[in-house]
């Protein structure tokens, strides 16, 4: 363990999952103003024909950012990281090694797959889970090669303790494997037809109630599994390695894990809320998403208390601001949407522009802004450069934050004034508006989540070019820096 | 505390899937053969329907639209009567959706007709002035695939014994002989009533647009 010093570890796939998490948040993030700004301006729809309209797109936004970035980041992360709190590097083993590369390979031509498919139309429109069979297949190999990986690097750990980032790691990978295969069993049409129709279709092997019930135990524990476990997995490991601190507490992290892992599978059912599951299911996802807070406050007061005695650092170093933010949003975000959860609030909130507004809190002020922060901090280790610019850094932490800011207020707003429109009665009982008048009202408050979003695309192109440019051009450092990453 | 247990992934990793595979188990199983059950009298879609159901999913309507009313006074005021479970037996996938930039659409057959949604899919600010819907005019041209809808209904008679009739064979015969006899009158049917020359014209030809399709999912919705 001590000659940990003079492990050499092996970044090549690490560095590609960079590219791409930098590419697909361009690519994701494009779309998701596109779509916003057609909301606000229908005539936006029509720039390309069919495969323009705001309905096939928004799955594609969806996915890009979810799978193409975020899953990138969370690769990117898991292929520096794991390594160095395992102690073993990716080039002790060839066939680890390689395994990655293939990995990348078959995720490059799956995620190529996602986009055409989806801009065709080709969809079993379960939302988060679009993709026909044959790129589910796809997935699952690609996850498979992902757990090998993962246990032949515990296998030939040197550090016996697994640190708390790898707990997340192999959380993610046991939990998005259960949720994908369970809720993507589905039967191919084309093996029982006798040659009809299209080789890629397929049905759904539950109907109804019980689909929106497997559906939503996967769309809500995908947002646990890939937008919550992951990311924490990554705070964990990148907040105390660029700011040089211990963890604040190893008994607050272990309860924040167990907890999550045990409560957050069961408030799937804050989706169905007033449909037609059972009362008792309703009411499960109601309690366990307020328990839910527990959990998830503790994960984000330990990374915040990390920071203790040394919040001079928030002021200094546009990394630590961008995590702290993060953790912060993750705090929001989580006491936001167990107050959805209420069934008397869920009444008002659900189908309304409130529910995209929670989610674009969580993922543009803590997932994108995790991603963010470890991208920078690996990318000097990786390249063995400094930071281009810390005042580019700067700019686009603030122009991002207005961002989402300006984001998540209109769609509050917005939501709020729809649930309370639909429901609003004359004092005969009457209902008071047409459904168009719910619709017409929210122009102004669209209007601003584009330009919020607009904001915050412009901050990831400083992003893009910022990381283009350390990784070409920064200064080369002689020695790697051991906490903070250095920048210009 | 656990010290120990992070010293052995193996271990670890099970008692992980455990906790997490806990909640499905209690929440999802014991209601699961209840919630399959049909409402009395429930028929299962005709392949045109199926088709038109297939076109909502590729033009994604449930980006925008939901199909479950809830029992609020509001919503069945609004919307008709509030869902039910079995109505949904035969939907795979389910499209409640999760969001009404529109309105619901679960009883919409109800109350539209089929020119009102012809007249509405070409441009919707046609029928309401402040849309921001956008129009859908390639259903008009795109010519529905039958044969991916009559390969669902193949499986589906098969693999969950959905009520089908002798009429749902395998087999490329079989699908000919259904879409001349059944699918072509079916879509004739909907293609007068929506009094669009082009559409009915393209159907007397004996192909049948996406239009037509959706149109016939839509009226089903009741």
């Amino acid at each position: 363990m001590q000659s940990s010093a003079a492990l050499e570890y092996d970044y090549s796939v690490a560095k590609l999952y960079m590219w791409t998490a930098v590419i697909f948040g361009i690519v994701g993030m494009t779309i998701g103003v596109l779509i916003a700004s057609q909301l606000a301006f229908p005539e936006l729809n029509y720039l390309f024909g069919e495969y323009g309209t705001f309905s096939r797109l928004r799955p594609l936004h969806t996915n890009v950012v979810i799978y193409g970035f975020t899953v990138s980041g969370i690769f990117a992360t898991f292929y520096y990281s794991a390594q160095r709190v395992l102690k073993v590097s990716m080039g002790e083993s060839k066939l680890l090694n390689g395994l990655g590369y293939l990995q990348f390979i078959l995720y490059l031509i799956a995620a190529t797959g996602m986009v055409i498919s989806e801009l065709m139309g080709i969809t079993a429109s379960k939302e988060y889970a679009q993709m026909e069979w044959p790129l589910d297949v796809l997935i699952v190999v690609i996850w498979v090669l992902w757990g090998v990986i993962m246990f032949g690097l515990i296998g030939m750990r040197r550090e016996k303790a697994l640190y708390i980032s790898m707990w997340y790691y192999i959380a993610c990978f046991l939990g998005v494997a259960m949720l994908y295969l369970f809720n993507n069993m589905e039967v191919p049409t084309i093996f029982f037809s006798g040659g009809v129709g299209a080789w890629y279709h397929s049905v759904s092997m539950y109907a109804g109630t019980n689909d929106a019930l497997v559906q939503w135990w996967w769309g809500h524990n995908a947002v646990a599994f890939v937008f919550t476990v992951p990311i924490i997995a990554i705070i964990y490991y990148f907040l105390p390695k660029e700011s040089g601190q211990a963890v604040y507490s190893y008994k607050l992290s272990l309860l924040s894990f167990w907890g999550l892992m045990f409560v957050y599978l069961w408030a799937g059912g804050h989706h169905l809320l007033w449909s037609t599951v059972p009362d008792w299911m309703q009411t499960m996802g109601s309690v366990f998403s307020v328990v839910l807070i527990l959990p998830s406050w503790g994960s984000a007061i330990n990374m915040l208390l990390t920071m203790k005695g040394e919040w001079n650092q928030l002021t200094e170093n546009p990394l630590i601001k961008f995590m702290v933010l993060a953790s912060t949003f993750y705090m929001l975000s989580t006491l936001e949407g167990p107050i959805q959860a209420v069934k008397s609030v869920n009444a008002i909130a659900h189908f309304t522009d409130w529910i995209p507004g929670h989610v674009h809190d969580g993922v543009l002020g803590w997932v994108a802004f995790m991603i963010f922060a470890a991208l920078m901090h690996m990318a000097t280790r990786a390249f063995k450069r400094e930071i281009y610019s810390k005042s580019l850094l700067e700019a686009q932490f603030w122009i991002q934050t207005t961002g989402v800011v300006l984001y998540f207020t209109s769609m509050w707003i917005a939501g709020i004034t729809q649930g309370m429109m639909w429901r609003a009665v004359d004092e005969y009982g009457n209902l008071m508006y047409s459904f168009i008048d719910t619709v017409s009202v929210l122009h102004p408050y669209y209007t601003i989540r584009a330009i919020g979003g607009l904001l915050y695309l412009i901050g990831m192109f400083m992003f893009a070019y910022n990381f283009l440019m350390t990784a070409t051009a920064g200064r080369k450092l002689e020695q790697e820096p051991q906490f903070r990453s250095p920048m210009a | 505390m656990f010290h120990w247990l992070e010293k052995n992934p193996f271990l670890f990793s099970v008692g992980v899937f455990i906790v997490i595979a806990f909640a499905g188990l209690v929440e999802i199983l014991p209601n699961f053969a209840e919630a399959s059950r049909p409402i009395k009298g429930l028929k299962p879609y005709t392949v045109l329907q199926l088709a038109g159901k297939e076109v909502y999913k590729k033009d994604n309507c449930i980006a925008c639209h939901s199909q479950l009313i809830r029992p609020f006074k509001s919503e069945t005021d609004r919307y008709g009567k509030y869902s039910l479970s079995g109505e949904y037996a035969y939907d795979r996938p389910f499209l409640w959706g999760s969001k009404r930039t529109g309105p619901d659409l679960h009883r919409v057959g109800n109350y539209r007709t089929p020119d009102w949604h012809a007249n509405h899919m070409w441009d919707p600010k046609s029928v309401v002035p402040d849309s921001i819907m956008p129009a859908y005019k390639h259903q008009f041209k795109n010519v529905a695939d039958m044969k991916t809808a009559y390969a669902e209904a193949v499986t589906v008679k098969k693999v969950f014994n959905t009520p089908y009739g002798d009429e749902i064979q395998p087999g490329k015969a079989a699908f000919e002989k259904y879409y001349k006899t059944i699918a072509l009158p079916e879509a004739l049917k909907i293609a007068k009533a929506m009094k669009n020359k082009d559409v009915l014209a393209m159907v007397q030809q004996g192909k049948i647009p996406e239009i037509v399709a959706l149109v016939a999912y839509l009226e089903r919705l009741k």
